[in-house]
């Protein structure tokens, strides 16, 4: 794996996530007003694992990505064992399982933006922050890129998701300015 | 349709009348369109009137299965002392189908209505909506529209002054197709891995947490207002073809096509002049080489076969394929259709739940197989092994993504032969060797 | 009941059972995975697919309901074609290393593959391939044999209650998984290695230790602890290879704990006393049964004898020993004391639990009338013989020992062992262990047991039960006892709470002693 990139990351938890002899460096997610958030969430559901995903959420929210030592602490917090969480989080592809760049770029490649020129785009991608690879953060530690299933905005190909932000109609000549939009 | 491009005339806007209309997104702007006056109206009557009047008005679930939505509400046994719920199926993750997506984009409202109508209807006392991770703008603005209504004391206990209590929730999935599955979106909101369950027991007897569940489709419940101002008989008399298929339904079109977007029709609608006069047919200079007329999951057609479709339900199914959930993929005559099948495939293998052994390993080992092709190095038996896991595949699974990954290799194989046959007798891609040479 | 039809079988069952339950009904196996009938249904390999008439489609049979009128085929030509689909699709990423994989042999791909699966494979794919994983406790994963039946994963999940496995990942990288450093360790958590149709969850213990061809079994109960729960001994070259459970729904189901698996070295030991010895001055030598047996009841006739036994003797041993006090002195009387260890339930089956009494035959050795208690060596009195019968004496301090050598006159082994401190005995008879006799034992619920002969004792070592047989005679008992099951008929005759029991009748499973005692709960949430 590349260095770890700056950004999302706590120094501690990036310490944590390169070296296991620091595990101790983890500090708690769910204290004070996540905790409080938290708790809104419980009362939405019938039951303590329904918060899952939503707490995975606030953990990606708050550290850019979800580790092992977060997801031990999220099990704590709702009852469930530390191997039930990541059963969990290894099912869903939004959750990251090790850190990413500071932007996180998707470009759908699926059949209906695939026929639109969708490969291009993610080439452009590739080429132009420098990320090189599927998956690889660029050496800045700026970008990483990947493709992603059918994110339900075929009509408008290619679709692209940098962050939360869906950009439509992405053409792999307009990639360099959207680059530069996301220092 | 309003967004992206002002309606077509011989569209029928019902729910995609306020597309592109910014204003129609706030809880006033939505008033003064004539917004929550069904509830209202749905209210002062018996749950069970409600049901009957969708029963009547003949709204077939869309999400893609069709099922008659006022049977569906009518499994629901309120006040045998459970938790009732209804889930919005807001997921949509088949490749081809944005239209969820545009109804909670730019009429959050009208979803937010329609769950409290099904919610009254059914006697469910919590409504999940369920969307996909990746949508993070229709989030965002249902979150906003439930906090309006909220506020203005529509949900919550004593919804709108009635005696009921509707509390509205949004779930926000994480990145997996499966969860549009109705049982595996169950699983996820319980916070588990979207697996879809083994039926029975249906939703209707044990469903989200155990308790009995309705899930309909986004397009489903915005339908519901407007079917209950103006009647179950009216919305019954919009069809133009099957009388089984009434109403009006959002069409998402994209590919290779010249006006790519969302179209709103009356079902029954010819679907040749639908994607030639109101798409604008295909790119300049090309032809159209394949039509899946209702997202990824259905069989792939050739345009000769779709020339004659009346866009309904029974329709496509005469036609050969199906309406699933009304994506319109357009592939034009400068596609490798090995490739995109391959595609398909890896899509299908990607978001294999991973449960049943012919999903699991069926979608990934087809995947390899015509991705194998595609680079030039199958071989001739290869297209009987594909057809022969796809029949492993099919009929055989908890839920019918396998299925859904074996239908456009078999009706690509049927109706593309010639493509693959060149890829295997060639050693290469024709159409990449094509592509180079341009 | 519902009736139905199955491969041309009729048979009846109660509503709710399904169609694999009621085809084992029917005598018909019904080919699975992911079913197993101490395990929440999953329905996920798809290989129980039955064709079911006017049914459009094929049917999971463990996730159908049986239902009256049914016609059910199993052997039809679309649910063979569905089952050589999914052995076939289950083959295309495994390594097909039977050959150096323990499962062999006891395999169910193996086994169906070899019945009805494809001669060859059509995959020329690349395999999917990860590195062996060490789950602690004592089970290693093989995640390329791995199925993904998640039989592993509901078992830690709904019966062990401690869900430290989960299935990782989707589509074809799923596999099983766990988090680090939360291994598994639960006291019943080697159930999974049996549990797992395939050779993907392997024992550490056993790895590499023996074929499943080369070896022989024989029905055997647990000596571990009073729980008495059923096993199959598994012995290579009359060494016991493992242990591993039997069903009984009345005692443990389809488990047993770990402790219990593991403890099975003790079978195998080469320190046994081999051949019957008598004191000679200094020494104990070898002599002929005859000799031995006669100078055992030279010493005990006429004296007062306090006997120390194991609990882990057979009742009929016990019984045989009971009568042996009454033919000497006044106030001879027997002790035995029981190691004890923490409790460790089974959470997912009632009343299931490894008890703190570590020895198979505690019940027994009480209904036989022997005193149970924690110093049996405080029982010898000045001027007693000291019988001992196979106890373990080891946790005793040198003191209590020494003091009860001191008071005892004489000295009688009866057992496996000769412990050091008691090599002043006038006699050992030497004894089969409990793997090399056949016999019964009483659980903690009143369940008498029967245990069968797995491999034969060394030497000239003899059965409990024929041992004493000969000591009662010599000592003027005009008892007949030729087989174990004359030993049993004996106790039977004799003992009001096994009154009416025959051997024969107490069968793979057990009978309950007329006065046993109600289940107590041992933990919260168990028992009762
Ligand atoms: C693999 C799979 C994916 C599905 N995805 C969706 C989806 O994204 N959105 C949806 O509304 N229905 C989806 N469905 C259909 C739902 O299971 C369900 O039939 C539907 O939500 C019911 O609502 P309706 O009756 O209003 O159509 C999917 C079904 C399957 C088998
Ligand atoms: S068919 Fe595929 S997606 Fe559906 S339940 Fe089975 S494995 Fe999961
Ligand atoms: S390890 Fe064994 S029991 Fe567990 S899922 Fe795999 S095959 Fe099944
Ligand atoms: S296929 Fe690209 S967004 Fe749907
Ligand atoms: S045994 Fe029925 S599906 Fe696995």
């Amino acid at each position: 794996m590349s260095v770890p990139p700056p950004g999302s990351l706590t120094q501690l938890e990036r310490a944590a996530a390169f070296d296991p002899a620091l595990p101790d460096a983890y500090e708690p997610l769910f204290v004070g007003e996540r905790r409080v958030a938290l708790d809104e969430v419980l009362t939405r559901y019938p039951t303590r694992m329904a918060a899952l995903l939503p707490a995975l959420w606030m953990v990606q929210e708050a550290r850019g990505w979800v580790s092992e030592a977060a997801m031990a602490e999220v099990a704590e917090v709702l009852h469930v064992t530390p191997a039930y969480v990541k059963g969990v989080v290894t099912f869903y592809t939004m959750y990251h399982q090790r850190p990413v760049g500071r932007h996180f770029v998707q470009v759908c490649t699926t059949s209906p933006c695939n026929v639109c020129g969708a490969e291009d785009v993610v080439r452009a991608f590739l080429t132009h922050t420098g990320s090189g690879e599927i998956g690889a953060t660029s050496p800045d530690g700026r970008f990483t890129v990947i493709e992603v299933e059918c994110l339900g905005a075929c009509g408008f190909a290619t679709p692209i998701m940098i962050d939360e932000d869906v950009i439509e109609g992405v053409t792999a000549a307009q990639v360099p300015e959207i680059i530069a939009r996301y220092p | 349709m309003g967004y992206p491009h002002p309606p077509h005339p011989r569209e029928t806007v019902l729910l995609s009348q306020y597309f592109g209309d910014p204003e129609a997104r706030s809880l006033a702007g939505w008033r003064q369109r004539g917004g929550y006056r069904a509830l209202e109206q749905a209210l002062a009557m018996e749950p069970t009137a409600v049901t009957t009047i969708v029963k009547d008005s003949g709204l077939r679930g869309r999400g893609g299965a069709g099922f008659p939505t006022g049977t569906k509400w009518s499994f629901m046994k309120p006040g045998d002392g459970k938790a009732h719920y209804l889930c919005c199926n807001a997921d949509e993750s088949e490749p081809g189908t944005f239209k969820d997506r545009e109804i909670m984009r730019w009429t959050p409202h009208a979803l937010v209505e329609g769950c409290a109508i099904a919610a009254y209807a059914i006697g469910a006392e919590t409504v999940y909506i369920y969307i996909r991770g990746e949508f993070t703008e229709p989030l965002q603005r249902m979150t906003e529209a439930v906090r309006e209504a909220y506020a203005a004391g529509l949900l919550g206990p004593g919804a709108m002054g009635g005696k009921a209590r509707i509390d509205v929730r949004i779930h926000k999935g994480a990145g997996a197709y499966i969860c549009g599955e109705e049982t595996a979106l169950m699983n996820s909101i319980e916070g588990r891995r979207g697996n879809p369950r083994i039926k029975p027991p249906f939703p209707a007897t044990a469903g989200l947490f155990g308790m009995p569940t309705t899930i309909n489709n986004v397009e489903t419940l915005a339908a519901v207002p407007h079917i209950i101002t103006q009647g179950a008989a009216w919305y019954k008399a919009m069809c133009l073809s099957s009388p089984k298929s009434p109403g009006t339904k959002l069409f998402s079109v994209c590919g290779n096509v010249r006006r790519p977007g969302n179209y709103e029709v009356v079902l029954g609608f010819p679907f040749e002049e639908f994607l030639y006069d109101l798409c604008g047919g295909p790119p300049a200079g090309r032809k159209f080489k394949a039509i899946i007329p209702g997202g990824a999951s259905v069989p792939i057609q050739t345009m000769d076969e779709v020339r004659a479709t009346k866009m309904d339900y029974e329709g496509f199914v005469a036609g050969g394929s199906m309406l699933g959930s009304g994506g319109v993929i357009c592939i034009d005559d400068a596609q490798c259709m090995v490739k995109q099948i391959g595609r398909l495939a890896r899509f299908f293998a990607h978001e294999s739940c991973a449960q049943c052994t012919q999903c699991r390993e069926g979608t990934s080992w087809t995947t390899k197989i015509v991705e194998r092709i595609e680079a030039g190095q199958g071989t001739p038996d290869d297209l009987d092994t594909l057809l022969e896991i796809a029949d492993n595949m099919t009929g055989k699974t908890i839920c019918v993504l396998s299925d859904s990954c074996a239908v456009p290799v078999v009706s690509g194989i049927q109706k593309f032969r010639d493509e693959f046959d060149a890829h295997i007798q060639g050693h290469r891609c024709p159409f990449r060797v094509a592509a180079a040479a341009a | 009941m519902i009736t139905l039809t199955i491969e041309g079988r009729q048979v009846s069952v109660p509503e709710g059972t399904s169609i694999l339950e009621a085809g084992k009904a029917a005598g018909i196996l019904i080919p699975h995975y992911c079913y197993h009938p101490g395990l929440p249904v999953a329905g996920v390999c798809r290989m129980c697919l039955v064709e079911v008439e006017k049914s459009p489609k094929l049917a999971p049979a463990c996730a159908t309901a049986a239902a009256d009128g049914q016609v059910v085929h199993v052997h039809s030509e679309s649910a063979l074609e569905a089952r050589q689909g999914v052995l076939e699709l289950l083959l295309i990423n495994h390594p097909l290393d039977c050959p150096v994989c323990d499962q062999s042999g006891e395999c169910e791909l193996q086994d169906y593959t070899y019945a009805e699966g494809r001669r060859s494979t059509r995959y020329r794919e690349p395999k999917r391939v990860n590195p062996v994983e060490d789950f602690g406790g004592d089970v290693v994963y093989v995640p390329n044999r791995c199925i993904l039946c998640t039989r592993c994963v509901r078992f830690m999940e709904t019966v062990a209650e401690d869900p430290v496995l989960n299935v990782s990942d989707r589509g074809d990288h799923a596999l099983i998984g766990k988090f680090e450093n939360q291994d598994l360790t639960h006291p019943w958590a080697g159930n999974v290695v049996e549990l797992c149709p395939v050779g993907a969850l392997l024992s550490k213990d056993f790895l590499n230790k023996a074929r499943s061809w080369d070896m022989d079994r024989a029905a055997s109960v647990c000596p571990g602890c009073s729980q008495g729960c059923n096993i199959v001994i598994e012995t290579r070259d009359n060494v016991v290879a493992r242990l591993r459970p039997r069903p009984n729904a009345d005692v443990n189901q389809y488990f047993m704990c770990d402790e219990g698996r593991l403890n099975y070295r003790w079978l195998n030991r080469r320190d046994r006393v081999a051949e019957p010895l008598v004191r000679r001055g200094d020494a104990l030598i070898p002599v002929d049964w005859e000799i031995a047996i006669d100078a055992a009841a030279r010493t005990l006739t006429g004296r007062r004898v306090t006997a120390i036994v194991s609990p882990g003797l057979s009742n009929e041993v016990l019984y045989l020993l009971r009568r042996v006090l009454e033919r000497c002195g006044a106030e001879s009387e027997g002790v035995f004391a029981v190691r004890q260890g923490p409790e460790a339930p089974l959470p997912g089956v009632p009343d299931l639990a490894v008890r703190a009494d570590r020895a198979p035959n505690v019940q027994g050795a009480e209904l036989m009338g022997f005193r149970r208690t924690d110093a049996p060596l405080d029982a010898v009195r000045s001027g007693d013989v000291l019988l001992l019968a196979d106890a373990d004496l080891s946790a005793a301090g040198a003191a209590v020992v020494s003091g009860a050598l001191a008071r005892a006159a004489d000295i009688i082994v009866i057992g496996t062992t000769v412990p050091a401190w008691a090599a002043g005995a006038g006699a050992a008879l030497p004894l089969a262990n409990m793997a090399e006799d056949e016999g019964t034992f009483t659980n903690l619920r009143g369940r008498v047991q029967r245990y069968r002969q797995a491999k034969s004792p060394p030497a000239l070592a003899r059965p409990g039960w024929s041992v004493l047989a000969d000591l009662l005679v010599a000592l003027g008992d005009p008892i007949v006892v030729w087989t174990p099951a004359e030993a049993f008929s004996a106790l039977a005759q004799a003992h009001p709470a096994f009154a009416g029991m025959t051997y024969e009748g107490l069968g793979a499973t057990g009978t309950v002693v007329a006065d046993a005692r109600e289940p107590r709960a041992v933990t919260a949430g168990i028992g009762a």
